[in-house]
């Protein structure tokens, strides 16, 4: 089973109800850190790693000895990715989609693949706690394909919790997409409810069941209630403002080893949420 | 012209209510929202639009079924896995490269131009602002914010408005690496816990990376002043300018709900003087400084 956390809005927690859900499942759990421009569940979960690689997407490397600068490549490249301009082929690595377009066009078979790194990929673990995340090169602006590559380890026999990027863009749908639920983690204020009614919007086109956690939901106003009970999304948990529990994240502790009460609360979120994906799976997939 | 953009790597450190406070601070400025996939600074100005527009971007492929002989070539050459067996095209998943048009046999799939949102130029009570609504789901980021961002510098410079305040997406991807590009610096806002940290300093190599200046503020700074002060650290010995804290303090929240910015909400509490206090560095600052 995947569960995909998500919220629309960054700094909602994200991370905490990914690294804590995971920590208190315990062994045979996978944790996939997908927001791969700023990983930060390896911080709370301290795993070892015992694997990296980098991982790289294909981009076009011309051998002008065969190249008879005919311009197709760049007829046919919706990227801008190579351009013929006076007696010079030119690729732009960076701005390349990996479509292949260019190497399918070319009469001279002038055009070979390369590579362009993404980033890297690390794997590790943590008492059985299963962690692999990504880190999106400095400079790269292509986050999906990096995030599918981190999303290829989830095992089908495994719970699989993903902790997805903030927004509602295509990194956010590389990280929900495929997902049995999508938990929202927002908090009760106009930004966390706007960017949420997004995040909603997206899960709806998916046409994955959702649920959701109020996070500091002591502050704020009473119009993200007053909008999940009128769209009939529930809520799962609620986390109070504690300044404890603040100072703890910001050295990087886990609520459930500060308080350790919570892990119960977590175990009885899991619950919730595989009644909730039977329960949707019994009637034809599409909540809401 | 100058611009300064507010960015952070994590989300959630404050970007827009301290972009918010900025505007009620700064003169002579135009707003501009480059969070475009989560654009929250309309909530605070609450803008009247002027006038609206389409945001066009990029192209997605659609089969014509009556000419489609299903050959299967189309779906050889996808490599986003974008056509499914009975030859349709999942538009979540088209990337828009056009590979499978340009080499369909019976010339049955068609490429229109795609509608990925809207963009807006606005009045606020602050002056001139421009934000824009990327469509959920949809790509295209990248070109949304490059777009917002010129289209703000030309409303400064027909209104002859010498500074444009921009509101930054979170990460250092697609949105981030548009915001960043030629602006005469970046302000990053970020908190001394681990990944406020940890996100800081990869968005900071990222503006070194397009050789954008860097200054840094620590938002909520007394729930960890170790952190702060390693952060402040950091900053001098990268020669990032270290332009303030900034307390927790719930203000942010009462503020937010109330539709004001900080500093509207209540001037005399201490979030909103460190706020003056940090608008006077980074408007002093060498480049965004204007005599």
């Amino acid at each position: 089973m995947i569960i995909s956390i998500a919220s629309g809005k960054g700094g909602t927690g994200k991370t905490t109800v990914a690294a804590n859900l995971a920590v208190s499942l315990g062994g045979g759990v996978q944790l996939l850190d997908c927001d791969v421009e700023e990983p930060n569940a390896h911080l709370f979960i301290h795993p070892v790693f015992e694997k990296k690689e980098v991982v790289s997407t294909g981009v076009p490397e011309v051998d002008e000895t065969k190249c008879n600068l005919c311009g197709k490549c760049g007829e046919i490249c919706q990227f801008k990715a190579i351009v013929v301009i006076g007696k010079t082929v030119l690729p732009f690595q960076e701005l390349c989609h990996s479509c292949g377009g260019c190497m399918e066009v070319c009469p001279e078979h002038a055009i070979r693949e390369g590579q362009r790194a993404l980033g890297e990929i690390e794997v590790g673990h943590r008492n059985g706690l299963e962690f692999i995340h990504g880190r999106l090169r400095i400079g790269e602006a292509m986050a999906p394909p990096l995030i599918r590559k981190v999303r290829s380890f989830a095992h089908a026999g495994k719970v699989t919790i993903i902790d997805a990027p903030p927004g509602t863009s295509c990194p956010v749908i590389a990280s929900m997409k495929g997902a049995d639920f999508v938990l929202l983690v927002t908090e009760p204020t106009p930004f966390g409810l706007h960017d949420l009614k997004l995040a909603v919007g997206a899960v709806g086109i998916l046409g994955i069941p959702c649920g959701l956690v109020i996070n500091r939901s002591d502050m704020g106003d009473d119009r993200l209630r007053e909008y999940a009970g009128a769209e009939g999304i529930p809520i799962l948990m609620e986390i109070p403002f504690d300044r404890k529990i603040a100072e703890s994240y910001s050295r990087g502790e886990l609520l459930v080893d500060v308080r350790p009460e919570w892990k119960e609360k977590f175990l009885q979120l899991y619950e919730k949420i595989t009644d909730l994906v039977k329960q949707a799976s019994q009637t034809g997939g599409k909540q809401q | 012209m100058k611009e300064l953009v507010i960015i952070s790597g994590k989300g959630g450190t404050g970007k827009t209510s301290i972009v918010a406070a900025f505007a009620s601070l700064a003169a002579n400025k135009v707003l501009s929202d480059a969070d475009v996939d989560a654009a929250d600074l309309h909530l605070i100005m609450n803008p009247q639009a002027t006038e609206r527009h389409d945001f066009q971007a990029g192209h997605s492929a659609v089969i014509n079924l009556d000419k489609c002989t299903a050959c299967g070539l189309c779906r050889d050459l996808c490599r986003y896995d974008a056509i499914t067996e009975d030859y349709t095209v999942t538009r979540m998943d088209c990337e828009g490269c056009g590979v499978c048009v340009y080499f369909c046999p019976e010339k049955a799939i068609d490429f229109p131009l795609k509608t990925c949102g809207e963009w807006y130029l606005s009045e606020t009570r602050f002056g001139p602002m421009v934000h824009a609504r990327l469509g959920i789901a949809e790509e295209n980021s990248g070109k949304l914010v490059t777009l917002v961002r010129q289209e703000a510098r030309k409303l400064a410079e027909a209104k002859k408005l010498d500074l444009i305040l921009t509101d930054g997406p979170p990460g250092i991807g697609c949105p981030v690496i548009a915001s960043l590009g030629g602006a005469t610096a970046a302000l990053i806002v970020t908190e001394p816990t681990v990944a406020g940290r940890h996100d800081m300093e990869r968005v900071a190599q990222l503006a070194d990376f397009f050789r954008v200046p860097v200054l840094v503020c620590v938002n909520k700074a007394d729930l960890n002043l170790d952190s702060t002060c390693e952060i402040k650290q950091y900053a001098e010995e990268k020669n990032y300018a270290f332009v303030g804290t900034i307390p927790f303090d719930p203000v942010f929240t009462k503020a937010m709900v109330a539709g004001q910015t900080v500093i509207e909400y209540d001037n005399h509490t201490e979030a909103a003087a460190a706020l003056r206090q940090i608008w006077q560095k980074v408007s002093s600052h060498t480049g965004l400084h204007s005599p």
